[in-house]
Order: C-alpha cells, then sequence, then structure tokens
C-alpha cells in the first residue's frame, strides 16, 4: 500500500515541505524532502489546534475508519436519520476520488465536506483543519470524519477527533483485529457493521470478534449494526449522544480559546 | 507503512548531528524498531539507501534491533513478553494489560568519523 511511496505527504501539508518551508531539507545533492518524525510533530501540532477548535464550539468529533466498503457512508446516512432532528450533524469524508460520498450525505440536509487526496491513502490533520474551515462550527454539534477506507495508516494520524470509531462488516470475517493490531487497538468503539448478513454468513462470529480485540488489551464496547434494518442503530446513536454530553461536560468547563500564529491563515 | 518517510526523518537527525560535530562520514546507524510501530525493518532496509543518497550518510550501515512486545498485567502484575496481536498476559491470560515497549521507533545510536579527530566518535 505505502510501501515506500511517502504517502504521508498530502496536499494539506506539502506547504511545509517546499523549499524554505519548515520541513525542507536542503543538504546538497539530496533528493530528501520529507521527514516523517518531524511531519507526525507538525500532525500533532495541527491536531491539537483542531482540538481547540472544536473545543472553543463545543462540537463532538468522530473519526470513522474501516476498510473500504464496511458501510462507513451508509451508517453516517442512517445516524443522520436518526438523530438529524436532535443534533445538528456535518461531515468530512475522504477518499482518493470523487464527490460522490459528500453527495450521499447532502442528500440528507447535512453539509458535507469531501477531501479528495489524490493517491494518499489516509487523512490527516492538515486536511481536516482545512475542510474545517469551510463548515460553520458554531451552528454544529457532531462532525464526523470519514477516513479514507484502509486498516492500515488512518490510525497513525491524530486529527484533532474526540474518539475513534472503527467499523468491521461482518463479510470482512471476524479476524480482522488478530490482522490490524494496530489499527483495533486505537479503536474506542467497535461497530460490527452489516449484522443484517451475519446469518446468511455463518461464519462471522461477533464474539470471536470481541474476543480479538481483548487480546489487543482494549476494553472498547462492540456493537452489532445494520444501517439496513436499524439493528443495534439505538445502541450506537446512544453512545454517541453520551460521548457528545462528555465532551460537552468536559470542555465546557474552560472552553480553549486559540490565538492563530502569525504564519497561520485561513482562507 | 512509510517506510521512505521514516528513513528520511533518520537521515535529517543524523545529518543534524552530523553537522554539529563536523562529521565527515556516517559509519553506522543503530535504530529500535518495536513491532507495533507500524514500520517493516525490510522495507525500512529497502528504502534507507534512496533516503541517503548524496549525503554523508550514504554508505552508513543501518543495524536495526527489533524490540519485543512487553506487557504489565493489571491483574497479576507479570511483565511478559507478547506477539503483537495478542496483548494478554503471559501468566495469568488477563485482557487488561498494558504496553511496556514494543511501539518504539527510536534512533538508538550513530558512529561518525569527524574530520578534526581520527578516532570515531559515539554519540
Amino acid at each position: 500500500m505505502c510501501d515506500t511511496c511517502g504517502c504521508n505527504v498530502t496536499h494539506g501539508n506539502e506547504h511545509l515541505l517546499k523549499s524554505g518551508a519548515p520541513l525542507a531539507q536542503t543538504s546538497n545533492g539530496s533528493e530528501s524532502i520529507e521527514v516523517l518524525k518531524g511531519l507526525l510533530a507538525a500532525n500533532d501540532h495541527e491536531a491539537q489546534h483542531n482540538r481547540e477548535h472544536f473545543a472553543e464550539h463545543r462540537v463532538l468529533a468522530v473519526n470513522l475508519m474501516s476498510s473500504p466498503g464496511a458501510g462507513k457512508t451508509a451508517l453516517l446516512e442512517a445516524t443522520i436519520r436518526d438523530l438529524g432532528d436532535r443534533y445538528r450533524i456535518a461531515v468530512i469524508v475522504g477518499d482518493l476520488e470523487t464527490e460522490n460520498d459528500a453527495e450521499r450525505i447532502r442528500r440528507h440536509g447535512v453539509p458535507a465536506i469531501q477531501i479528495s487526496t489524490g493517491s494518499a491513502c489516509h487523512l490527516d490533520a492538515h486536511m481536516v483543519h482545512s475542510a474545517l474551515h469551510g463548515l460553520d462550527l458554531q451552528e454544529i454539534d457532531i462532525v464526523f470524519i470519514e477516513n479514507v477506507g484502509n486498516l492500515v495508516c488512518p490510525a497513525s494520524f491524530d486529527l484533532g477527533q474526540h474518539c475513534n470509531v472503527t467499523l468491521l462488516s461482518s463479510p470482512e470475517g471476524d479476524d480482522k483485529p488478530q490482522k490490524y493490531p494496530v489499527m483495533f487497538r486505537a479503536a474506542d468503539l467497535v461497530l460490527l457493521s452489516k449484522s443484517d448478513l451475519t446469518p446468511m454468513l455463518g461464519d462471522f462470529d461477533p464474539r470471536r470478534a470481541e474476543r480479538h480485540v481483548r487480546e489487543l488489551a482494549n476494553g472498547a464496547p462492540l456493537i452489532e449494526v445494520s444501517s439496513r434494518n436499524g439493528h443495534g442503530m439505538s445502541a450506537w446513536t446512544g453512545w454517541l449522544e453520551r460521548a457528545l454530553q462528555l465532551q460537552r461536560a468536559n470542555g465546557a468547563v474552560e472552553p480553549q480559546r486559540h490565538v492563530h500564529a502569525a504564519a497561520h491563515t485561513h482562507d | 507503512m512509510h517506510e521512505l518517510s521514516v528513513c528520511q526523518a533518520i537521515v535529517r537527525e543524523v545529518l543534524e548531528l552530523a553537522a554539529a560535530r563536523c562529521a565527515t562520514s556516517i559509519s553506522d546507524i543503530y535504530l529500535r524498531v518495536g513491532p507495533l510501530s507500524g514500520v517493516e525493518t525490510p522495507l525500512l532496509r529497502n528504502a534507507f539507501p534512496f533516503a541517503a543518497a548524496g549525503t554523508v550518510v550514504s554508505g552508513a550501515a543501518l543495524h536495526v534491533a527489533p524490540t519485543p512486545v512487553r506487557i504489565h498485567c493489571s491483574r497479576c502484575d507479570a511483565d511478559t513478553v507478547v506477539p503483537p496481536n495478542r496483548l494478554l498476559c503471559g501468566q495469568c491470560s488477563d485482557w487488561r494489560t498494558e504496553l511496556l515497549s514494543g511501539d518504539e521507533l527510536l534512533l538508538d545510536r550513530i558512529e561518525m568519523q569527524c574530520s578534526d579527530e581520527k578516532d570515531h566518535a559515539h554519540v
């Protein structure tokens, strides 16, 4: 996938690598221009900046991760149907190409910002930050960040989110946490999606999936959901509402005001 | 994943250290890499010559020491070494453990040759 591609250079952060920028290398004859440690430090700094934006506006930010096709967008559509009357929702969605997912979300009357990552296989904090300026956070309660479908790279990049929700769809097999430990170790909630297909598959065992998550020393809850028939949706939306309340209780005590650094521009 | 980027980060750090000590060449770079860092050692080795090309780091030998996944059990207090996808206590099999090592990606030590001194400088 990323092999040696330097895929952490994205539209959002490439300015950091240009000549004269903080991460550029100027050694004679060197073609090296990219620095992961520096990039992750820059990413972590930007993630913190995003977190301050969320805190200022008392917004809950949820990072949704999964394989491609596990049902992230369908889950969001069902979630908007169930919670859209009570909470103001917005979606930031990353894909390599197309506006398809953002268009699906917008049909439900919810603002959606599509990030086309080109060849990058994950979202980073800079890309999310750019997208945030397309949203009026004052008018939003919950922001979903639908990450690029990928069980490897997205787990390594902090976006400023308050929680990671990882989907594992039943056709993928219940041993995915064993195969992708870094991703499933990072999950605050695991949604076993497409639960309507579980009886037909016959070999997907939710208890086995849970056992594999525990084997990663992760105590995150697992919820079986089906966006199609609504199974488990109330447990999922209940979890979300509690996360929002918790976030507001924490953030309400001392809302963080942040000042942009001089070099920082919002366009 | 991101192995080329990791190598470039290593080269950048080593170049800074080398410049501060007026080193003319670097002979050895020692790393410690854990299986939960998300970095694969064979890919790291393949990517390193490309990241080092054209710098004083070019030609340096890259030594990668794998670190074990070690966990501490909050139930029985034992420290055990376990596989990266099975962080259960090696003693009592409980899952409530915390990671002690196994996710690191560290530049451990470099050996360089300095212009003013004939001896190797150990950093």
